[in-house]
């Protein structure tokens, strides 16, 4: 009886592990740096709740920031769009939301969490990664729906999969995926993995694994592009450290680290 | 029999912190339950479809536990071969490992370009990934170490005795195991058949890093839950209820058939 009831203990802290996965993210600034609202002077933490497309650029952009705010640091929080909103909707101490999707912005600036309105900073599309070399010959959508080609995309629920589906109808292209991944990265693993002959995914995803991933670009990408906003949040701990992060961004130091990791300008 | 001790409250606080900790998270869910929404969520096709392909799977997952399972516990219980101990730590890895890491696993031995998966492609035409037996597979992976666990334990308990008797008495190995071993240890096989099945049941990381998501061949319970979060949270909770409610009810009724609580 005590096995059992020890086992049925391992299932329940297997799933709280399971259930607890998604939320990551650091501690919010603290007090002090709230108090002192000094102009220009930013100081403290910066706590930033980002895509986990934008994971490699503002890793990069969190590096600049720091050091041209000595005494400042940014700490990240990646994951989805919706499952961050979810995060801040629910009280998470954060600065900055930076979101794939304006959808998933809406649902904070609608509950009143964003301090002013949220600004689109970059813009991401589509391309087909497939392994590299393209063994399969992949020239556009149309060769997706060829048989004996394995496709994985992105669920519709998640931005990747929504533009998934508007430039599949652009193109007037019928194709049964084999799998609907839960979010961008999952699907670039299938091809990586060689699980899948091609996959839908952003551009700037498949250049963060070219080692692996060759991307083709086709003209339908271009109906279906997506938007990313940021916003600085109205509850943020640290309100000059966010407004002074989201103008980073937006500076053109921020914009060309964002071009290079092959995000479009808005 | 003795009358019930008044149970010490140094065993009744954290007991009733327990059930408080195992019990809210499902209050939860059911206050916050849209219930007005739930006969509009059971006629969306993909959510039968998923419910009926995670009780085929899960159960179809047990079966295969109990046919591997057994045979490994007893091995593991009652025989000695060198490196017993190191299979028995090596069976628990699903455990402790993290479900999606499991699933890559899978996916690197039985993938496409997997170390098996290349030779069953080639040889039988047979690739496991986003098919429903890569769902078993996953559930599988997952969920027999409970099994094997709760029957090795089993197998221990069992007085030696009784197979020895039968053993002087002419029985073959095989005929002990079948006729002494296996009724003996039926409560515990029965126990861990239930973990098993209720862990293959929720299974979600491996299944959907293995088997992928595709309505009607791997998209199971917990991953339209898992979809359904992502845009519309409220019909995430009436799913998880729904499910719930199944799995609850089918334990239930296999507890009042074919287990005896003490």
């Amino acid at each position: 009886m005590t096995g059992r009831a020890r086992l049925v203990g391992v299932v329940a802290a297997g799933a709280g592990l399971v259930l607890s996965g998604g939320c990551g993210g650091g501690s919010g600034g603290t007090a002090a740096t709230r108090a002192s609202g000094a102009a220009t002077k930013v100081t403290g933490t910066v706590t930033v709740l980002a895509a986990a497309s934008l994971t490699e650029a503002f890793t990069r952009i969190g590096k600049d920031f720091a050091a041209a705010n000595p005494g400042t640091r940014v700490t990240f929080s990646f994951a989805g769009s919706s499952a961050l909103a979810q995060q801040i909707a629910s009280g998470a101490p954060a600065d900055v939301f930076a979101s794939a999707s304006p959808t998933n912005m809406k649902q904070v600036t609608d509950a009143g969490l964003g301090d002013g309105q949220p600004i689109v900073f970059a813009r991401n599309q589509l391309v087909i990664a497939v392994p590299r070399g393209n063994p399969k010959r992949i020239a556009g959508l149309a060769d997706l729906a060829r048989s004996g080609v394995k496709v994985a995309l992105c669920a519709e629920q998640v931005p990747c999969g929504a533009a998934a589906k508007t430039a599949l109808a652009a193109a007037g292209v019928k194709l049964t995926p084999v799998t609907l991944e839960q979010d961008v990265k999952a699907a670039l693993t299938k091809v990586k993995l060689g699980e899948v002959d091609a996959a839908l995914v952003y551009r700037t995803d498949a250049r963060t694994a070219s080692s692996d991933v060759d991307g083709v670009e086709f003209p339908e990408s271009a109906g279906a592009v997506n938007d990313y906003p940021i916003v600085a949040l109205a509850r943020a701990p640290n309100p000059a450290g966010a407004k002074a992060f989201v103008a980073h961004v937006l500076s053109d130091r921020g914009r060309a680290v964002l071009t290079g990791s092959g995000f479009q300008k808005p | 029999m003795r009358d019930k001790a008044r149970t010490p409250p140094v065993l009744a606080i954290p007991a009733v912190i327990g059930v408080a900790f195992l019990v809210l998270p499902m209050i939860g869910l059911l206050v916050r339950a849209p219930w007005s929404t739930l006969p509009r969520q059971l006629a969306t096709p993909h959510v039968l479809d998923a419910l009926r392909l995670s009780l085929i799977t899960s159960t179809t997952a047990t079966i295969v536990s109990i046919l591997l399972g057994v045979p490994l516990a007893w091995l593991l219980a009652r025989s000695s071969f060198p490196g017993r101990r190191l299979v028995r730590a090596l069976v628990t890895v699903p455990l402790v490992l993290p479900p999606v890491v499991g699933g890559v696993a899978l996916l690197l031995v039985f993938g496409r370009r997997g170390l098996v998966g290349t030779w069953l492609d080639s040889q039988f035409g047979i690739t496991l990934p986003f098919t429903t037996a890569g769902v078993v597979v996953a559930e599988a992976f997952v969920a027999m170490p409970f099994l094997v666990i709760s029957v090795e334990g089993a197998i221990r308990a069992a007085d030696l005795r009784y197979e020895e008797a039968a053993a002087t008495l002419g029985a073959t190995r095989w005929t002990v195991f079948r006729r002494v071993t296996l009724p003996i240890v039926a409560p515990g096989l029965a126990a861990g058949a239930v973990l098993c099945w209720a862990r293959a049941l929720g299974e979600f990381g491996a299944t959907i890093t293995f088997a992928g998501n595709y309505p009607g061949t791997t998209q199971t319970m917990p991953l339209i839950v898992y979809l359904a979060l992502e845009t519309d949270p409220p019909a995430a909770i009436v799913l998880s209820l729904i499910l719930l409610a199944v799995s609850v009810t089918i334990l239930v009724g296999l507890r009042e058939r074919w287990i005896s609580a003490p």
